[in-house]
């Protein structure tokens, strides 16, 4: 059997149990990609420890695609990537959140794509990330948000002819 | 009477100068939704070749139950009772990941006896879900023995639950700012002897299954996934554990104290549904080391946070004061608010990454709960491992990855 064991050991029974704050999950720093992405990302803002990098629509597949390539950042594998409605009325109406997470460096980082309602369509980054495949059916399924070019535009949760998109704000809790 | 030539084929089968009718046609069959290895209502849609499966398409939503649709309605406080049900199996595992999430957004600590308290009994739910994985591989690989003996552990681990929180299966016992209530009287000698009694199981699991030549020759070599593919698909947990990536969470990003325990992360370099295996069991071992080190460090104390908006005040103060009496009347009506903000926590469940992504609009209830659920994540990487395998491969294959689908769809 081998192990691995990565972090120093203090455990030896004698460190104190810390009461908070729980998380420790560190965030990449982001201003390495501020100048070179200045067309695509609108933002970068920080709060409770996590960065989130706005960013538009275009150039998302360039930028996802550094993120995974560059050394610094190494960001392999795809935590989440989930839709929000962010209000019926609201414009914009939805987000895409990225969650990335590098194995290599510990670090993660948040990339949100804002949509408008009439406009709801984004690149597929599953030629980035395998593993979007099914998140983005599901953020389709549930909130209609379309994925360009996705090599499997079906929903993934409910039946193949349902129609409405669950998630949104306006769909009753009950369903219809 | 006259006996009549009867033509008496040569082959009970198929005359060999014949063609197959078959052919090297493939078939579509679909495996599930009811199937009794497929852990739940899940669908294949199996093309095969023979036996040999061509391609493997997972078809979910069978056990959709709007969870984060409904997790949008309740107060914050209430949503414990919803979280539960996702990974049923990990229920505990589940409630711990929303009620971090919602106390980094809160910004509040919780006592240190609550800390202790979450580990010891998280440990305990992924011993409890690694026992009905453990029984359900071997039972779908037809050994039927030991899934009895490892339910008479779960049971043990099932009392203790009821014993602690009311509730077998969806305890809700973890709340934000800390617990429901504290320890009754019974429960640590209840602990001891299934702390006591749990190594003579493993011993005894080990003889029954790992040692047997029939199990192991069913799972050795089949299902391989390669380290890159299992990072690029979105594997976590024990899973990628098996194809050599040492990635846990406890020990990367640790949260409720995890840091202050001493426990070793197993990782095995084959890849195959061997390997996932062997670190199961190896992880059931380090679990019981976490909950030995959780009850020697339980010190008496609060189980609470004293926080304003979570703790209801004095009673006699209540009664004398009106703005004692209003924030306790806010507290049990409305509940607390939550500032506006977001937060993704991710936690490391019996089946890998469990994340949460809380979106507060600063009301009292929360405006969006995505559960990165790992089992959904993990699913995904089925067709790359079943592919070119025999059907009896793919129920191994399936029991490996150890999915639950209330996890894959919620």
């Amino acid at each position: 059997m081998t192990t691995t064991n990565d972090q120093p050991d203090k455990a030896d029974g004698t460190a104190p149990i810390r009461r908070g704050p729980n998380q420790t999950s560190r965030y990449a720093d982001a201003s390495l990609i501020r100048t070179q992405f200045a067309g695509t990302i609108e933002d970068i803002q920080e709060a409770l420890g996590e960065v989130t990098v706005i960013a538009k629509r275009e150039g998302v597949i360039e930028l996802m695609t550094f993120l995974r390539d560059e050394p610094k950042l190494k960001f392999d594998y795809l935590s989440d990537l989930s839709g929000v409605d962010l209000g019926e009325f609201a414009e914009p109406r939805f987000a895409v959140a990225y969650h990335l997470y590098s194995l290599a460096h510990n670090h993660r980082l948040r990339i949100k794509v804002f949509l408008n309602e009439d406009d709801a369509h984004v690149p597929t980054v599953s030629g980035v990330w395998p593993s979007a495949d099914w998140h983005e059916r599901e953020v389709y399924d549930m909130y209609g948000v379309e994925f360009d070019n996705h090599p499997d535009p079906r929903r993934i949760l409910m039946p193949a002819d349902y129609e409405g998109h669950p998630l949104r704000k306006d769909f009753p809790i009950k369903g219809y | 009477m006259a006996t009549k030539e009867i033509e008496v084929p040569t082959s009970s089968v198929l005359a060999f100068d014949k063609p197959d009718p078959l052919g090297d046609q493939q078939m579509t069959l679909s495996m599930g939704p009811q199937h009794p290895s497929t852990h739940g209502v899940l669908r294949l849609e199996l093309v095969l070749d023979g036996e040999t499966v061509v391609s493997a398409k997972p078809d979910i939503g069978y056990l959709h139950t709007g969870i984060e649709k409904t997790m949008e309605k309740e107060k914050w406080q209430q949503v414990v009772t919803v979280t539960c049900r996702a990974d049923y199996l990990n229920s505990m595992g589940c409630d711990l990941g929303y009620v971090l999430a919602v106390e980094k957004l809160l910004g509040i600590e919780v006592p240190e006896r609550a800390q202790v308290l979450r580990v010891l009994l998280t440990e305990l739910n992924r011993l409890a879900s690694h026992l009905v994985w453990y029984g359900t591989h071997a039972l779908d690989m037809g050994g039927m023995t030991a899934f009895f003996y490892a339910f008479v552990q779960r049971e043990k681990i099932l009392d203790l639950y009821e014993c602690v929180s009311g509730a077998r299966l969806h305890q809700s016992y973890f709340r934000i700012g800390g617990l429901q209530s504290d320890l009754p009287g019974n429960f640590i000698p209840l602990l001891k002897d299934f702390v006591d009694g749990f190594p003579a199981f493993l011993k005894e699991a080990n003889t029954l299954v790992t040692g047997n030549k029939i199990f192991q020759n069913r799972l050795k070599g089949v299902g391989r996934i390669s380290a890159d593919d299992a990072i690029a698909w979105g594997l976590s947990g024990p899973s990628l554990r098996g194809s050599g990536v040492g990635w846990d969470i406890r020990k990367t990003e640790p949260y409720t104290g995890y840091e202050a325990y001493d426990f070793n992360v197993p990782v095995y370099h084959d890849g195959d549904v061997w390997s996932r295996y062997c670190v199961r069991m190896d992880e059931m071992v380090e679990s019981l080391k976490i909950i030995r080190q959780a009850m020697d460090r339980l010190k008496p104390g609060p189980v609470n946070s004293d926080h304003p908006k979570l703790k209801l005040p004095p009673r006699d103060l209540m009664k004398q004061h009106i703005d004692v009496m209003i924030h306790h009347f806010l507290v049990a009506s409305e509940g607390f608010t939550v500032p506006i903000g977001e937060v993704y926590f991710p936690i490391e469940s019996a089946r890998g990454e469990l994340g949460y992504y809380v979106v507060s609009d600063g009301k009292e209830r929360p405006w969006r709960v995505r559960m990165k659920a790992p089992s959904f994540a993990n699913l995904q990487a089925l067709p790359k491992m079943a592919e070119g395998q025999l059907i009896a491969d793919v129920i191994a294959i399936i029991g490996s990855i150890d999915i639950v689908l209330g996890d894959v769809d919620r």
